[in-house]
């Protein structure tokens, strides 16, 4: 970066000599003017380059001729100004836009080199006939666009780990309900896969619906757990054990053969653990526990 | 025995003594806790007893000794015991440390204590394997 007075410098320069004895930093500002001027030639030429490549092709026709023009100014605006900040935000606004309609990342990195491309190419038509100009030319160009290009991928990229840790989030809240079926009586369906994080909240909420609900009886339902490592089965224990100590008795049940094998081979120790085959049978050995007893009155026209 | 105020109280209930612990006692303090309580067994001649630990928000492993023993002698004694009032944080902390109360039982609070003791051990739900 040069001083302010250097700038002046070469404006005055500039305006002495506009062409070839340019200083490097009056290049920028006469090549932004150069974009400015063919703009819808330009434009034009990168839509038609997108569309040969097959780009966002989830977009209409008109969307993308609004998207381009957007894009297009930005672009040049970020030449001209140098800073990214209207572009960032800009590329975070479309992201948003683009990402729920199946946008790819390489698209949309595609999409900016090509322009990056287009508009190379068309700085290079301009000057080839003075070579130590073109080369001043690009050396300017080069490092902006390049900017440019990682500042649009790199707000795509994070609106879309935005947009993935917000459903985790709401993953996980949705997936540990604590369900009081009867008085002193709680349900725990997980559904999903057990991690570390989730194991550990889940034993928390658990435990205090125990509190809140004064449960004696939990039966963890793990029908839809697809599968069980050492430290999944280590946590299970320590739900149950923790339960028992705030005076509660938990049933698991839904172990299914494959989960069943796997404890046994990786050698759990689950000796401590009441296990029943389904869900149905843990809460009828839960009620049992707990002194129902559920009668079936043939009044009300059962099965 | 340690000087200063007792920081519990053992009350008489019937057939039972209801042990609670006011706040985080330190290690001294314990053994005394241990030598009141199983010493009150015999005088009060105790059929069962209810420790409150509702009031702890932290059970270290020298506690939770502590508490396992004092089941052990009780039983000796011929008083059944129930730890009653653990809270969901240390019942976390407890399990994650390798930490528990041994063959005593737990149950929720002072009422689901005493009425396991009502009881006598043959409720299932709250027994220890």
């Amino acid at each position: 970066m040069t001083t302010k007075e250097e700038m002046t410098v070469s404006d005055r320069v500039a305006d002495v000599l506009p062409t070839s004895a340019a200083g490097d930093e009056e290049l920028l500002p006469q090549l932004v003017a150069h974009l400015r001027e063919h703009r819808t030639r330009l434009r034009q030429e990168w839509a038609g380059r997108i569309h040969e490549a097959h780009l966002l092709q989830a977009m209409t026709a008109q969307e993308m001729a609004a998207e381009t023009t957007s894009v297009y100014d930005n672009y040049v605006e970020v030449l001209e100004t140098g800073s990214v900040e209207a572009l960032q935000h800009y590329a975070r606004d479309l992201s948003e836009r683009i990402i729920p309609r199946g946008v790819e990342t390489h698209e949309v990195v595609g999409i900016v080199l090509l322009l990056r491309d287009v508009l190379a190419r068309s700085l290079f038509e301009k000057y080839q006939r003075d070579l130590p100009l073109l080369n001043r030319v690009l050396d300017a160009y080069e490092p902006a666009a390049n900017r440019i290009a990682n500042t649009v991928a790199v707000s795509f990229v994070d609106e879309r780990e935005r947009v993935i840790r917000q459903q985790q989030e709401s993953i996980r809240e949705l997936s540990t309900p604590v369900l009081p079926v009867r008085e002193r009586l709680l349900i725990l369906p997980i559904i999903g896969i057990l991690d570390g994080e989730r194991a550990r909240q889940l034993t928390e909420q658990l435990l205090r619906g125990i509190r809140t609900h004064r449960a004696r009886v939990v039966v963890i339902d793990i029908t839809g757990v697809p599968d069980v490592d050492e430290a999944v089965a280590n946590h299970l224990v320590q739900t149950v054990d923790a339960s028992r100590l705030m005076g509660a008795s938990v049933i698991i049940t839904g172990l299914s053969p494959e989960i069943a094998q796997t404890l046994v081979t990786i050698g759990v120790d689950l000796s401590k653990m009441d296990t029943i085959g389904d869900l149905q049978g843990g809460l009828e050995e839960a009620e049992r526990l707990l002194g129902y007893t559920v009668t079936h009155s043939d009044a009300a026209g059962g099965p | 025995m340690t000087p200063g105020p007792r920081l519990f109280s053992i009350l008489k209930q019937g057939a039972y003594l209801i042990a609670s612990i006011h706040t985080a006692l330190d290690d001294p303090q314990l053994v005394r806790f241990q030598q009141d309580l199983v010493q009150r067994i015999g005088a009060e001649r105790a059929r069962g007893v209810v420790i409150d630990v509702a009031a702890l928000d932290v059970l270290d492993s020298f506690a939770s000794r502590t508490l396992r023993d004092i089941g052990e002698m009780a039983r000796l004694r011929g008083a059944n015991t129930v730890i009653v009032g653990i809270q969901p944080e240390v019942a976390f902390a407890m399990v994650a440390l390798g930490m528990d109360t041994g063959s005593v039982s737990t149950a929720l609070d002072l009422e689901e204590g005493l009425a396991f003791l009502e009881a006598g051990v043959s409720s299932p739900a709250v027994r220890r394997r």
